[in-house]
């Protein structure tokens, strides 16, 4: 899914934002509450994890991904997360708002929750994997030009691209498939680097992207 | 923009205070728990913590060859480490070659030595734009690279982190690693800045 959130080398943004040396870090109390109700929300609440709670922030609509800010999609991301493990019923956030607000409507009643049927066989998204790394630092490599699932690390500007490795990070399980609860599915994770010009042809400014990139996003060029 | 008008959108406000009230009289949530990570990363988690990263770093040769060798576990012997942090990578700036972090997909950052990431970092302009034009948007944010500066953008697209290590500003030579450490700023530890002399 390339979707809302897939931003990189995309236009009509405009300028900027200026950094601010003293900025506070919740710019309002909802702020705080809803960093806190994502987190929370994640895994122990829902039965989830960071990878679908990314993928759940890719199926948002673009008012839901932009309006609110960071703190906004993250809030309504944990709700659709909550929704998915039927901890919340559809609709169940918007009726107590709504009574929040002095209408008098009624709220949907808790469904029976049905969480994934997935236990982490470890803490955090490095594994080991045994068998040794398909590519090589130095090595030219080309990034695949698809993706297996719903939900995907490799960025839409990169794909197709040729870059070259950089570094050999250690192995990780594979967000596209822990996003879907179709397993950890571990592999080799690889710092990639690649030409400007390469990525954004001819006229571009000259500097180099890197990305880490997952084993099986990676093709070898002959 | 075709925005959605307020009077359809649940306001942002209510919506999150009806979340909190959902999971909390099932006993889901305990608000006393969110009240922890709010105050965890206004007061304790922030840039302060990669601040006496690089101050050590710059004072203390031999720590910053193992943080450039091993980001996670030299920033670990400072006692930073956590969500956000299961392995950081720290690259280092210099007159010749310059990185700068981005997160193009979400807003990864390296949560134990920053905290959590400023509101530019998560705008869409900087996230679309870094990648394609970075000389162009570190004009805008006040950096002037001279143009024979290699820059090197990175795309946070794993759990890997980076934490840039800038340069010592010039004339801090009798500055002690405190001082120093107040010295360092968040941005230039992402690389939209560099460090100008006192």
């Amino acid at each position: 899914m390339s979707g809302i959130a897939d931003l990189g080398g995309t236009a009509g943004w405009g300028r900027v934002m200026a950094p601010t040396a003293t900025a506070p870090v919740f710019a309002r109390p909802w702020e705080g509450r809803a960093f806190a109700l994502a987190l929370v929300s994640m895994s122990r609440v829902s039965g989830r994890n960071r990878d679908a709670f990314r993928h759940a922030l890719e199926r948002l609509d673009r008012d839901d991904y932009f309006q609110d800010g960071y703190y906004g999609r993250w809030l309504i991301g944990a709700e659709l997360m909550l929704v998915d493990s039927a901890i919340l019923a559809p609709g169940a956030v918007e009726a107590r708002t709504r009574r929040l607000h002095g209408e008098d409507v009624e709220e949907p009643l808790a469904p029976e929750p049905n969480k994934p049927d997935y236990a982490p066989t470890a803490a955090g998204s490095l594994r080991t994997v045994t068998r040794p790394s398909v590519f090589a630092v130095g090595q030219v490599v080309r990034a695949t030009g698809t993706h297996l699932t719903g939900h995907t690390r490799l960025p839409a500007y990169l794909r197709g691209h040729l870059g070259v490795i950089e570094l050999v990070q250690p192995a990780a399980l594979l967000p596209d498939t822990h996003a879907l609860f179709l397993g950890e599915n571990p592999q080799h994770v690889y710092t990639v680097r690649f030409d400007s010009r390469e990525l954004w042809g001819a006229d571009a400014e000259l500097f180099e992207v890197t990305a880490e990139l997952y084993e099986s996003y990676l093709e070898p060029v002959s | 923009m075709n925005e959605t008008t307020p009077a359809e959108r649940l306001p942002i406000e209510g919506r999150t205070e009806a979340l909190e009230q959902l999971l909390t009289e099932r006993g889901l949530v305990d608000p006393a728990v969110l009240d922890g990570f709010i105050q965890t990363y206004e007061t304790s988690v922030g840039p302060m913590n990669g601040a006496k990263v690089i101050a050590k770093a710059w004072t203390d040769p031999e720590y910053r060859e193992r943080l450039l060798a091993d980001g996670t576990a030299a920033i670990a012997e400072l006692g930073f480490a956590g969500p956000g942090g299961e392995h950081i990578v720290v690259v280092e700036n210099t007159p010749t070659r310059h990185n700068v972090i981005v997160c193009t997909l979400c807003s990864c950052y390296p949560w134990p030595v920053l905290g959590l990431p400023p509101s530019w970092y998560k705008d869409p302009a900087y996230r679309a734009r870094v990648v394609r034009e970075p000389r162009a948007v570190l004009a805008e944010m006040g950096l002037q690279l001279p143009t024979d500066t290699e820059i090197v953008v990175r795309d946070s697209t794993s759990e890997v982190r980076w934490l840039v290590l800038p340069q010592r500003p010039p004339n801090t030579e009798n500055l002690s690693e405190p001082e120093l450490a107040h010295l360092v700023t968040r941005d230039s530890m992402i690389g939209v800045a560099i460090l100008t002399s006192l």
